[in-house]
């Protein structure tokens, strides 16, 4: 097999129908795009999930009555909550937060926001415990167990409010899947479409090979091959459009919550953990899909 | 028995230079026969042979077996029982009118087509029922020249030739070589960097001959070559394939042109409505008709 022949068959099979190309490879850098979106989406839960899932606590808020009289938890019923929660099953440790500590906490957390501390009064704020527990899935037994007990305002599971924002991103990542598999139908179509074009606009040069016993590589190849680098043409466009859109969009719009570290950063390294993926989908897509467009409507 | 074959032996390196010499006598043989020879076969020329004729210097290249094709779109056969043999070296007529089975007899040589009943064999290869990715193969032992001469506008002379070198993976400096010498060959040394376009009808279709002839195959197909040309450039034409034919590559060439068939006194093969009706040895084309 001459490399040289059959790259120069693709560079001109490409300026052929420039046109086409481009709209492939467009097509092609969008679905792809799209679907990189997704993987980073995936990404990003998959870090929040490790960050989170030793952090989560149940929040069992005191009465008003227990967190404006019992600073340290010393009387009842205080004190009797803190040990039945030491000894249910599950529960790894348990800190007690008096009033005061509330409202250092909340005065730390939206230190960028002084008209809000301003408003807070520190008797606004009930105690509470944090419970820690080894297993998760624990939580509905301490929710069941101590809500409407005797100085116990509300239980709060933390982990059921980072559930529902992990099925946001989830359906933001479903949908973005459900829209890079319309695109991708659409690029595949696009490249079925342009291996047909070429294979028409070359079928005297082919005619000629298979005349002469070129084998099916030699004929068929160039065309595999323009399907592929404009597939990995597209891909690159998708990971540049990555890029552009994690600097110019995402970087900025979630800079707050990045920096107070409530959402974890997804850097240039997920990027190129992702793009890999993305040159590989499009290399095994497009040469498939020229590989049967071959089989079924060109008759080489 | 053995039936020479030559397909794997008819290299494009010239090792003496100059004109390829007609294969007879070479050593390295191929000893594999798939295309069987009875006792008391006839031989082209009519005589009775006995069967090592066949084997020193006169291998058969093509035969059809009682060769029937059907076409799927219409219930008469393109070609009814036909049964040929075509020795090595031979230059042999196909004619016959239009829609007489010529195309179809030559697009069977050429797995263009597989016939509905018989076999069909070109040197060593058994072509209706040979695996498809050898077909290239045989493809590489059978050079085609047509009436429309099929270059590539694109291309010069000495390119149009190269490609069908490339195209089957012969190394550059085998190319570099044999494309002037097959030139040189057909008449159009000079001419290696003009267009086609730029070229007369007779130099394009010297054009097509070398590249045809460039992988010099054991047979040449030649459908209506001259059917595009002037009879001085016809005349030409027929020059350049007798001096082909001469280098020992078996000619088989489909046409209407009559004084041409009369003027070579070849082997004709007529056929008519899917039959063959004349088989002649030094025939003319039909006197009686």
């Amino acid at each position: 097999m001459r490399a040289s022949f059959v790259f120069s068959e693709v560079i001109t099979g490409l300026r052929r129908n420039v046109t086409m190309t481009i709209a492939m490879i467009l097509t092609t850098a969008i679905s792809l795009g799209l679907l990189g979106g997704g993987l980073l989406v995936v990404r990003l839960i998959d870090k929040m999930q490790t960050l989170y899932s030793d952090k989560v606590e149940v929040s069992v808020y005191l009465t008003n009555d227990v967190s404006a009289n019992d600073k340290n938890c010393s009387q009842q019923p205080c004190a009797g909550l803190r040990d039945e929660l030491t000894q249910t099953s599950g529960v790894e440790s348990v800190t007690f937060e008096n009033r005061d500590q509330a409202y250092a906490r909340f005065k730390q957390i939206f230190s960028s926001q002084p008209e809000l501390i301003k408003l807070a009064r520190p008797e606004a704020l009930p105690a509470s415990f944090h419970v820690k527990l080894t297993d998760q899935s624990r939580s509905d037994v301490i929710i069941k167990a101590f809500t409407g007990k005797p100085g116990v305002r509300s239980v709060d599971d933390q982990g059921q409010f980072l559930n529902r924002f992990f099925d946001v991103l989830n359906g933001v990542r479903n949908a973005t899947f459900a829209v890079a598999l319309v695109q991708a139908l659409a690029a595949l179509l696009l490249i079925s479409n342009t291996i047909q074009v070429s294979a028409y606009t070359r079928r005297t040069e082919v005619g000629i090979m298979r005349l002469v016993g070129a084998t099916r590589w030699y004929t068929q190849l160039p065309f595999l091959l323009e399907a592929v680098v404009a597939g990995l043409i597209g891909s690159v466009l998708a990971v540049v459009l990555l890029v552009v859109a994690k600097i110019a969009f995402l970087d900025k719009v979630l800079q707050a919550p990045i920096q107070s570290g409530v959402i974890p950063e997804l850097g240039m390294l997920d990027i190129v953990y992702v793009s890999p993926w993305l040159f590989l989908v499009a290399a095994a897509i497009s040469a498939f899909t020229g590989y049967v467009t071959l089989r079924l409507y060109v008759r080489l | 028995m053995v039936v020479g074959s030559l397909s794997e032996d008819h290299g494009l390196v010239n090792r003496d230079g100059g004109m390829p010499r007609p294969a007879q006598g070479r050593t390295k043989r191929n000893t594999r026969t798939t295309c069987p020879r009875r006792p008391g076969y006839i031989s082209p020329s009519g005589e009775q042979t006995s069967s090592e004729w066949t084997q020193v210097d006169s291998p058969l290249v093509i035969r059809l077996e009682h060769v029937t094709k059907v076409y799927k779109t219409t219930p008469r056969p393109a070609l009814q029982d036909v049964s040929v043999d075509v020795v090595k070296g031979e230059f042999v007529f196909l004619i016959g009118p239009s829609g007489s089975g010529k195309s179809t007899f030559l697009r069977l040589l050429l797995r263009e087509e597989v016939p509905s009943k018989g076999r069909v064999y070109v040197s060593n290869f058994d072509v209706a029922r040979m695996a498809r990715r050898r077909v290239p193969r045989l493809r590489q032992s059978i050079g085609c020249v047509f009436q429309d001469f099929r270059l590539l506008v694109n291309k010069t002379v000495a390119e149009n030739v190269a490609f069908a070198l490339e195209v089957i993976g012969k190394p550059r400096h085998t190319i570099r070589k044999v494309v002037p010498e097959v030139l040189q060959l057909v008449g159009l040394e000079g001419k290696a960097n003009r267009m086609p376009h730029e070229l007369s009808g007779g130099e394009q279709q010297r054009v097509a001959i070398a590249r045809a002839f460039v992988n010099r195959p054991l047979v040449l197909l030649a459908d209506e070559p001259t059917g595009n040309l002037d009879p001085d450039t016809s005349q030409d034409i027929m020059l350049l394939l007798e001096r082909i034919n001469r280098t020992g590559t078996t000619v088989l060439m489909a046409t209407h042109d009559h004084s041409i068939v009369d003027s070579m006194r070849r082997r004709v093969v007529e056929l008519d409505q899917g039959r063959v009706i004349r088989d002649d040895a030094r025939g003319v084309y039909g006197v009686g008709r």
